[in-house]
């Protein structure tokens, strides 16, 4: 059978490419801010919450990145 | 435990049009990305399931962490997600009993004490172990009522988060029904138990990632913890809305109709042991860990992540009795004066603090949350069904590779009996309330009945089936009283004071004491097994294997005491 990928590597993809929309968005809301108003968006969490899934998943994207099998 | 008490009245013919929010553009990526994912995981793990003990039981491969992960996610669907944070909203703090005294103590117990003896038997399933210690009656008893309510209660999950959707997003019920569904049909059919653990693991992160900053923004809002307990107070006039065991002493001193009798020996002793120790849905994926250590370590890990729950489920409906500008009502109120109901309580906070992106996060833990449940379901339902209902007594002798093609086709057959359950509640509502009372029938006895078997060597196979009978006949009867003759409620709850709450946690105490009662009883005037038979199923019997442990920090005991110190220390923090 064939080696199996670890679910962390699947959960540091997720996690990074979610954090980077998420900052991305973020950052250009500062400058078009959104037609749907939050309580407390002056806080800008989707920066920093995206910012820190970025890294998260960026972690364990590389921690379990698969490994070339050595003989 | 699910519960479905707040959404249970929530009907489809009367919803109103609008909806509570627009997802954006980014909003919809983030969803459809997380459908790619858990559809792809199914399709990349399909070669790896091609035996039976690949595709029931993944392998028997998972690590400690995955296992325990997956044994808390299977539990934490969107309707205990949702239903929980409604409850709050009704009831306060006490909701939080649900997450450590009914759930802490039981998943502790199933890691320390009960767990070598379902590793070591080699079962594929809990209805499996009663064939072992009991024979085939208490198997198809179990299997028959597991198998049957399993399913059944995946459908009305998938209504009711349909529902959800349709509410707060405008999306069609149709829509929300099929399209999950078939993405978890596939998943599991695919991959089988190992795509399910596998996705339920992410989806455990996703539920963390997407519904996180709704307690972290509303504490900064309410500005901090003593301020909330004291605005919570004077918004609703009262202040046992904050504490969790002060307000116990008597039924009619605490906003849920309960005492502490009930919440210690009903919820925290029966029910909880009963789910957390015997329901196959969660007790499958300790199954699957790659030794004993990892199936014992699982569910004590699976606590320490329980108990961080309420912080993500409790606290957004303790955050909306403070923050919010109106208040929440019941559903038939809600549809009358075209305002909110607790049943939206969640969904109503992250609308409140999550902008755009972070609110398709929120939408997809909801989404994931309900993924992670139905899998639970599925998985179980086909693994019951193929081992102990049709290799059991249908089809004994076939291959392996025919059991595998089974499991692959109840998994769908139980996908489409799911859909069809949910249009059927959509038709007829009152359904689902009696459906979610069959459930509790089944758990309390059968807790009773395992752990006789386990703990002592004299029960025997006829009293397990007369025991496990007398006591799913008596929370039905009990239940059946109450609707009859409303008063016998003082009754069974022993108190003219108890509430419907109530009435649910002393009717499994009962059904369980019964359970007990005849097991002795019937097991006194038959003939035991031979001890020779009850290796490894039995306590005593013969020693465990030990385990790969070799440091003090390894063992299993170590992390269940510091767990239970931990609990023991935050239950008298919020006293």
């Amino acid at each position: 059978m064939r080696r199996i990928l670890s679910i962390w590597f699947f959960a540091g993809v997720l996690f990074s490419i979610y954090g980077l929309m998420i900052l991305t968005n973020g950052v250009w809301e500062v400058w078009h801010p959104p037609a749907h108003h939050t309580v407390l968006e002056d806080l800008h969490s989707s920066i920093w919450w995206g910012a820190i899934l970025f890294v998260i998943g960026l972690g364990y994207l590389i921690g379990f990145f698969p490994k070339s099998k050595t003989p | 435990m699910i519960n479905l008490l707040a959404l249970s009245t929530l009907h489809a013919t009367a919803l109103p049009e609008q909806k509570l929010v627009d997802l954006t553009a980014v909003d919809v990526l983030i969803i459809a990305i997380y459908f790619a994912v858990v559809i792809f995981i199914g399709f990349y793990l399909k070669g790896a399931a091609n035996t039976s003990e690949e595709f029931f039981m993944a392998g028997r491969e998972m690590t400690a962490w995955i296992a325990g992960l997956s044994f808390v996610s299977a539990n934490l669907g969107s309707l205990e997600l949702m239903g929980w944070a409604a409850a709050t909203y009704q009831y306060g703090i006490l909701a939080m009993h649900w997450y450590w005294i009914g759930a802490i103590p039981a998943m502790l117990f199933l890691g320390i004490v009960m767990m070598p003896f379902y590793y070591i038997s080699r079962t594929n399933s809990v209805p499996g172990y009663l064939h072992l210690r009991y024979g085939d009656g208490a198997r198809a008893l179990s299997a028959v009522s597991f198998a049957f309510m399993t399913i059944l209660m995946s459908g009305i999950n998938m209504y009711s988060m349909a529902l959800v959707m349709k509410v707060v997003l405008g999306w069609d019920l149709n829509f929300s029904i099929w399209v999950s569904s078939i993405t978890v049909a596939l998943y599991v059919a695919l991959g089988g138990l190992r795509s399910a653990i596998f996705n339920e693991v992410l989806q455990f992160l996703l539920i963390w990632a997407g519904a996180m900053l709704v307690p972290v923004l509303g504490l900064i809002e309410a500005h901090g913890w003593v301020n909330l307990r004291n605005q919570i107070a004077v918004n609703l006039g009262r202040n046992d809305y904050v504490h969790m065991w002060s307000t116990l002493g008597s039924f009619n001193t605490n906003p849920m109709g309960i005492n502490w009798f009930g919440i210690v020996f009903g919820l925290g002793f029966v029910v909880a042991f009963g789910y957390w120790t015997t329901d196959f849905l969660v007790v499958q994926r300790v199954l699957a860990a790659d030794n004993l250590r990892s199936a014992r370590m699982a569910p004590i890990i699976g606590a320490a992540f329980k108990m961080a729950v309420p912080f993500i489920v409790i606290l957004p409906g303790l955050l909306a009795l403070s923050v919010l500008p109106y208040h929440l009502m019941p559903e038939a109120g809600a549809l009358a004066t075209g305002g909110h109901s607790y049943n939206e309580v969640l969904p109503l906070m992250m609308v409140r603090y999550l902008g755009p992106g972070l609110l398709g996060l929120g939408v997809t833990a909801l989404i994931a949350g309900f993924m992670s449940g139905m899998a639970g379901n599925v998985s179980a339902f086909s693994t019951v069904w193929t081992y102990d209902i049709y290799g059991a007594f249908i089809n004994k002798r076939a291959t392996d590779s025919h059991y595998v093609k089974m499991g692959r086709a109840c998994t769908l057959i139980g996908v489409l009996v799911s859909i069809g359950t949910a249009y059927l509640v959509q038709h007829a509502a009152s359904i689902m309330d009696y459906v979610q009372q069959l459930f509790s029938f089944f758990i309390a006895p059968l807790f009773g009945t395992v752990i006789l078997g386990m703990l002592w060597k004299r029960a025997t196979k006829a009293g397990g089936f007369w025991g496990l009978l007398a006591g799913t006949v008596t929370s039905i009867g009990l239940f059946v009283a109450v609707r009859l003759h409303p008063d016998a409620l003082r009754y069974v709850a022993l108190s003219p004071d108890a509430r419907p709450m109530a009435e649910t946690l002393y009717r499994a105490l009962w059904s369980w004491l019964a359970c007990v009662a005849v097991t002795v009883f019937v097991s006194l005037l038959t003939l035991p097994k031979p001890v020779s038979e009850l290796e490894g199923l039995v306590y005593g019997i013969s020693p465990l294997p030990k385990e790969s442990a070799s440091h003090w920090h390894q063992r299993p005991i170590v992390w269940a005491a510091i767990v239970g110190i931990i609990f023991i220390g935050l239950n008298i923090l919020f006293w």
